[in-house]
């Protein structure tokens, strides 16, 4: 098999670029493969191999390579993003419509099964039969995994079953073990694109945006403290180089000052080195938009410090909904057979030993939310909130509002008419930050205290949990 | 809030529908009794007409500022996307999260005028989807073409066509993207037409291509996998179409963070916007509404206190909130035959001097009317009891008497709220509301917090005071009455004093203001001794200079300005034609208790039925009642679990206790098969009801439950369940 041989050898793929733009250069490894290798790669006369199988990491140029070389040589390809495709209609309908024009796909009936389409695409190839491989591009083929069981199998085959040459391309960001259905497959060609090497190949692909008003070394040095201080949380190359945009102006500034020369690379370093690290813990996690860095970079000078997305946590709720809320996360959080201890006023005596039992000594922040029934969830907020309260439509309704809100979180679907359960969501802070500004009794606070001590492993110093109980007795 | 109980419970929706309805229908709401329903319905709808028009102009202006910034913000990234062609940034979605706080009625207002104003300024091409009809992404691609396209097609007719041929192939963002790029051309072309635009305009026009906004009015209730295939998908076509999208964001922004993942988020551009809070909402929903002396309807304090209460307590909803008070409106107008002369003032007059035989009874019959009957003259008491005529007048006299007290009562509010607003603490409470509530439930000035804030306002500072004064004033210019003139010209007065003082501040600090000592030594006991010396002592310190002199004056006036003007409205003669005091009705409606009432139907039978042999004491069961009841009963005296056949025994026990007590004892401990049956019916209603459910603990066992009533009452209906009435056959037979 000449195929074969050939697309194994590729371990890079340089096409040389005069009529594309900058980026469609890519490194993908040390070795080099010219363009007439890949031309006798996919020699038209030949069927190829059925099926192809290309994974790596985000931003590793899958798709890129591919569609390049498509583009370059002017193969007939279908490209087919699998997110798009909410059915698997969706996808015959464009990969038909690639190869035979929109007539052709026209011709699907409404809801086409895998058979109508095997059956059309016979038909359209018989009509035009093909000079040259076509073939299918998939992108992000994990999503096929969700659609139909049958079409992975049958498209990995779909050489044979159409009678043409046809290639199925799948892109995925998982291995292909991951695929496999149960009851086994045609397997394909695999092909791994491993993440770009810091060294060489990062340098050297975002070198290429470099500024035309700067010299490519000066790019290149910035591109070097750049990922000096990015490389360790992101290897994305689309995020670097959105990053590299963004943070390249400021870079410059001295230059431009007249501060610094291009050779000053030390000063300059000194200069951008606190800013990219603010950047990562902003702009990288998108709790500042692109724009207003960009717009916080324009009026440096009044150093404002923007609000984050995560800064606002604070949210406004109704009164009893706090409660609600913080009742909720005490079910949540202690266990229910302490809820006698903390909640009734007449609890008879407490037992120093084994009063929590050993897996309860176990922080249960660390454990998460336990879900809890709806009865518990109203005895504990009737003991919490101070006044009376009748159970009125709004205090329910309340409750499935906070559900809506994500902030409590309905769990289990079988039950859902007679016992709902329900998870609080909300984080320790937030039901603090809550409490403080509901709590005029100290009792809840206590509580919340006692609920603390419990979860945390102090339990064993059991002075602390016996002081916050005699508070609660006393009040 | 969002599908809730409580929704379904509102009777006054449907109750305001209806009575839309009839509007021509005047007939329909025509008691026997009385005969001007009629005009109290178009009053209530007059007044109805003006709350709505104002509730809109409030949000609209209070909602202006961040609209206004929303559209500049979706105006903007058209330049932004095509200014550089080597940025990445191109493809991230510009985004607004657009914070809308946890009061989900009152968002809807707020989307439709957003969709207004975008439609009319920036875009054509806008799209608002809602959670509940995007649970997959098909949906959402489908709801988003839908309204995109069905929009376009209505502007230009000879597309049509094609637009329907490609929705019913196949719905995906591509075939918006033609659409859009057609659409967009055709614009184009027609803007060239119609002005021959200098070609560096055109040029900027096809680079500032129109956004397509969609809003995601719940962002939180969106499935998570959803978005983030929308948004996925949707970025890969930002080069030809241009989106923007909305988050409407009930919680925080950093919810965001919580639903998307980094790769997801990475595509967007977010950039928050505040809307105001509700609060501060309806402070000025309040002050336009309640706080108003052009609006004749008025709420008694407890009324305010449970409408505020439902707010603060339960919902935060604005939107509520004016549905309560168009509630408590109905209810008054309904209610109140007298409720004809709640209006404005020269119609009140005009309706006072047409007043019925019977509205005259009911005029005499008023508490209000009778207090002020009682402190005339004997002559005029007789005069007034038996001369329609007469009381008549008197009543126009009396409602005069009315609207002035609230022309007065309404500045001098303002007035007390602006000195003691800014006071520590609050003794007078923060919001204007609170003031109003107190004051007009009883007398201000005998109140303790009342007498803290005069203390407090008698240590203000200089500035302070002026400034507070100053603030009055204002206030008092727009108030257009004789008195508040006055009362505005002396306060003018103060204030001028008071600058005065500003150059012989200290010089004559002795002078005038102390305050001689006269002491008359009488039998001295120790107490007495001891009090008068440190009276003395306090006097002796506290020599007042001018500053303080005046400054008493000036609170000494404030406090007959409150003494005069803020009394009761209870007190005000004929205060029960404009104010609506049933809060317990009101209680009722708005605030209901579905649990409680399906309790006391069950437990007191008679209660809703009004059948006579159904009166029981209580504790006893009666074999006449419902099966249902006396099933209920007697699963409050079983525990957690319930075993059925000692339930069935003692039901057949408690209806044979009445059928047959002669009989012998053989049959009474059989029971037949309508007896199993009904009981069979009957716990299976129970569990319909959500009082019990079948266990895996034990087979021939069910559950109690506590809380199941409420949530059933809702869910069980959406279902349309059948009754499991199967489930129990074979646990007995």
């Amino acid at each position: 098999m000449k195929i074969h041989l050939c697309l194994t050898g590729i371990k890079t793929i340089i096409l040389d670029c005069n009529n594309i733009s900058q980026y469609s250069v890519f490194l993908i490894n040390s070795a080099l493969m010219n363009r007439r290798d890949i031309m006798s790669a996919v020699n038209p006369d030949q069927y190829s191999y059925p099926s192809v199988f290309i994974y790596g990491h985000r931003a590793t140029g899958k798709s890129h390579v591919v569609l390049s070389i498509m583009k370059d040589l002017e193969l007939p390809h279908a490209s087919v993003d699998c997110v798009e495709c909410v059915s698997s209609g969706l996808l015959f309908h464009q990969v038909l419509s690639a190869f035979f024009g929109p007539d052709a796909a026209a011709l699907l009936p409404r809801c086409p099964s895998l058979s109508d389409f095997v059956r059309l695409y016979k038909q359209m190839s018989s009509n035009s039969p093909a000079t040259q491989t076509r073939y299918i591009i998939l992108d992000r083929a994990e999503r096929m995994r969700d659609m139909d069981f049958s079409l992975l199998p049958a498209l990995l085959r779909l050489q044979e079953l159409v009678n043409d040459n046809v290639t199925v391309i799948l892109l995925s960001e998982i291995v292909w073990e991951k695929f496999r259905p149960n009851t086994g497959c045609f397997e394909p060609l695999l092909f791994h694109f491993p993440d770009y090497s810091k060294g060489k190949s990062l340098v050297q692909i975002l070198s290429w945006d470099h500024h035309p008003s700067y010299t490519p070394e000066l790019y290149a040095s910035y591109i070097n403290i750049l990922l000096g201080v990015f490389f360790s949380v992101c290897r994305d190359l689309r995020e670097l180089r959105h990053l590299a945009v963004l943070n390249f102006s400021k870079f410059c500034e001295p230059l431009e000052k007249g501060e610094a020369k291009e050779s000053d690379i030390h000063k300059l370093w000194k200069n951008i080195e606190p800013h990219l690290q603010r950047a990562m813990q902003t702009v990288y996690l998108r709790e500042v938009s692109s724009v207003q860095w960009e717009q916080q970079q324009m009026d440096e000078k009044e150093a404002t410090t923007l609000r984050v997305l995560s800064a606002h946590a604070h949210i406004e709720l109704p009164y009893y909904s706090k409660f609600l809320l913080i009742a909720a996360y005490l079910a949540s959080f202690n266990p229910a057979r302490t809820d006698r201890r903390f909640f009734l006023k007449s609890h008879g005596k407490i037992r120093k030993t084994n009063f929590l039992k050993k897996h309860e000594k176990t922080s249960n922040h660390l454990l998460g939310p336990k879900p809890f029934p709806l009865d518990r969830l109203m005895a504990i907020f009737y003991s919490v909130v101070d006044s009376r309260v009748a159970p009125t439509a709004s205090i329910f309704s309340q409750i499935s509002s906070l559900v809506t809100l994500q902030l409590l979180s309905q769990v289990g679907h079988d039950d859902q008419l007679d016992s709902p359960k329900y998870k609080c969501s909300v984080s320790l802070d937030f039901i603090l930050a809550i409490s403080r500004c509901v709590c005029v009794c100290v009792r809840l606070l206590d509580l919340l205290a006692l609920s603390l001590v419990i979860q945390s492993q102090v339990v064993r110093q059991e002075r602390s949990l016996f002081t916050a109980v005699s508070n609660l007795h006393l009040l | 809030m969002t599908s809730s109980v409580s929704k379904g419970c509102f009777v006054f929706k449907s109750a305001s529908k209806k009575r839309k309805r009839h509007i021509g229908v005047g007939g329909y709401l025509v008691d026997d009794s009385d005969e001007n329903g009629c005009d109290r319905f178009t009053i209530c709808q007059k007044l109805w007409e003006t709350v709505q028009m104002n509730t809109e102009v409030i949000q609209d202006q209070l909602n202006k500022k961040v609209l206004d910034s929303l559209a500049e913000f979706i105006k903007k990234p058209g330049l932004a996307c095509s200014s550089d062609v080597w940025r990445q940034r191109g493809s991230e979605i510009p985004t607004a999260a657009l914070m809308l706080g946890v009061n989900v009625p009152d968002h809807a207002m707020t989307f439709r005028s957003l969709c207004n104003l975008l439609q009319d300024s920036v875009t054509p091409f806008v799209v608002s989807v809602h959670a509940k009809e995007c649970a997959a992404v098909k949906l959402l691609i489908q709801k988003v073409l839908e309204q995109l396209m069905g929009r376009g097609v209505s502007v230009d007719e000879e597309q049509e066509d094609d637009t329907a041929l490609l929705q019913k192939t196949q719905c995906t963002i591509s075939a918006l993207c033609q659409w859009y790029k057609t659409v967009t051309k055709e614009r184009r072309r027609q803007e060239n037409k119609c002005t021959q635009v200098s070609p560096k305009r055109k040029e900027n026009l096809a680079k500032n291509d129109l956004p397509v906004v969609v809003i995601f009015k719940d962002f939180e209730a969106f499935n998570s996998q959803v978005l983030q295939d929308f948004i996925l998908i949707c970025s890969r076509y930002t080069q030809e179409l241009p989106f923007v999208f909305i988050f409407g964001i009930a919680t925080s922004p950093s919810a965001i963070q919580h639903r998307l993942p980094h790769s997801v988020s990475s595509l967007l551009c977010i950039e928050v916007f505040h809307s105001l809070s509700c609060t501060q909402h309806l402070a000025s929903v309040f002050d336009k509404l309640i706080l108003n002396s052009q609006f004749p309807f008025k709420l008694s304090s407890r009324v305010i206190q449970v409408l505020v209460g439902i707010f603060l307590y339960h919902d935060f909803s604005v939107q509520n909130f004016v549905k309560g008070l168009q509630f408590s409106m109905l209810e008054h107008f309904n209610s109140q035959p007298l409720s004809v002369l709640c209006c404005q003032k020269h119609e009140a007059l005009l309706s006072a001097k047409i007043l019925s035989k019977q509205n005259v009874e009911r005029i005499r019959h008023l508490p209000s009317f009778m207090r002020y009957v009682e402190t005339q003259e004997p002559q005029e008491q007789v005069r007034l009891l038996t001369n329609d005529e007469h009381v008549k007048e008197v009543c126009q006299k009396l409602l005069k008497n009315l609207h002035t007290y609230h022309k007065n009562y309404y500045p001098i509010l303002q007035c007390l709220h602006s000195l003691t607003s800014s006071l520590p603490k609050f003794p007078l409470g923060k919001h204007i509301r609170e003031l109003h509530v107190s004051c007009i439930e009883k007398n201000l000035w005998e109140t303790e917090e009342y007498d803290s804030a005069l203390q407090l306002l008698r240590i203000l500072a200089k500035d302070e005071l002026v400034a507070a004064l100053r603030s009055c004033a204002e206030i008092l210019k727009s108030a257009n009455t004789k008195r508040m003139q006055n009362v505005l010209q002396q306060l003018e007065d103060f204030l001028g004093r008071l600058e005065a003082l500003q150059g012989v501040s200290s010089e004559d600090s002795s002078g005038n203001g102390v305050v001689s000592a006269k002491m008359e030594y009488q039998r001295t006991d120790l107490f007495q001794l001891q009090k008068t010396l440190l009276e003395k002592e306090s006097r002796r310190t506290k020599r007042m200079n001018p500053f303080e002199v005046l400054r008493s004056q000036v609170i000494d006036f404030i406090d007959s300005l409150v003494r005069e003007y803020l009394t009761p409205a209870e007190f005000q003669p004929l205060n029960e034609v404009c104010y609506y005091s049933s809060s317990g009705v009101l209680r009722q409606r708005l605030n209901v208790t579905p649990r409680t009432s399906i309790q006391a139907a069950l437990t007191h039978p008679f209660y809703y039925l009004k059948n006579e042999s159904l009166k029981t004491n209580t504790g006893t069961i009666s074999s006449a009642a419902p099966d249902l009841c006396i099933v209920y009963k007697l699963h409050l005296e079983c525990g957690r679990l319930i075993n059925l056949y000692d339930w069935l025994e003692a039901y057949v026990t408690v209806m044979s206790a009445a059928e047959d007590q002669d009989t012998n004892s053989e049959e009474c401990g059989k029971f037949d098969s309508l007896k199993h049956a009904r009981f069979i019916q009957a716990v299976s209603e129970m569990e319909f009801l959500g009082f019990v459910k079948s266990t895996k603990q034990k087979t021939d066992h069910v559950a109690r439950l506590t809380w199941g009533v409420v949530i059933l009452t809702e869910r069980r209906w959406q279902l349309h369940r059948n009754w499991p009435v199967y489930g129990y056959l074979h646990c007995l037979l």
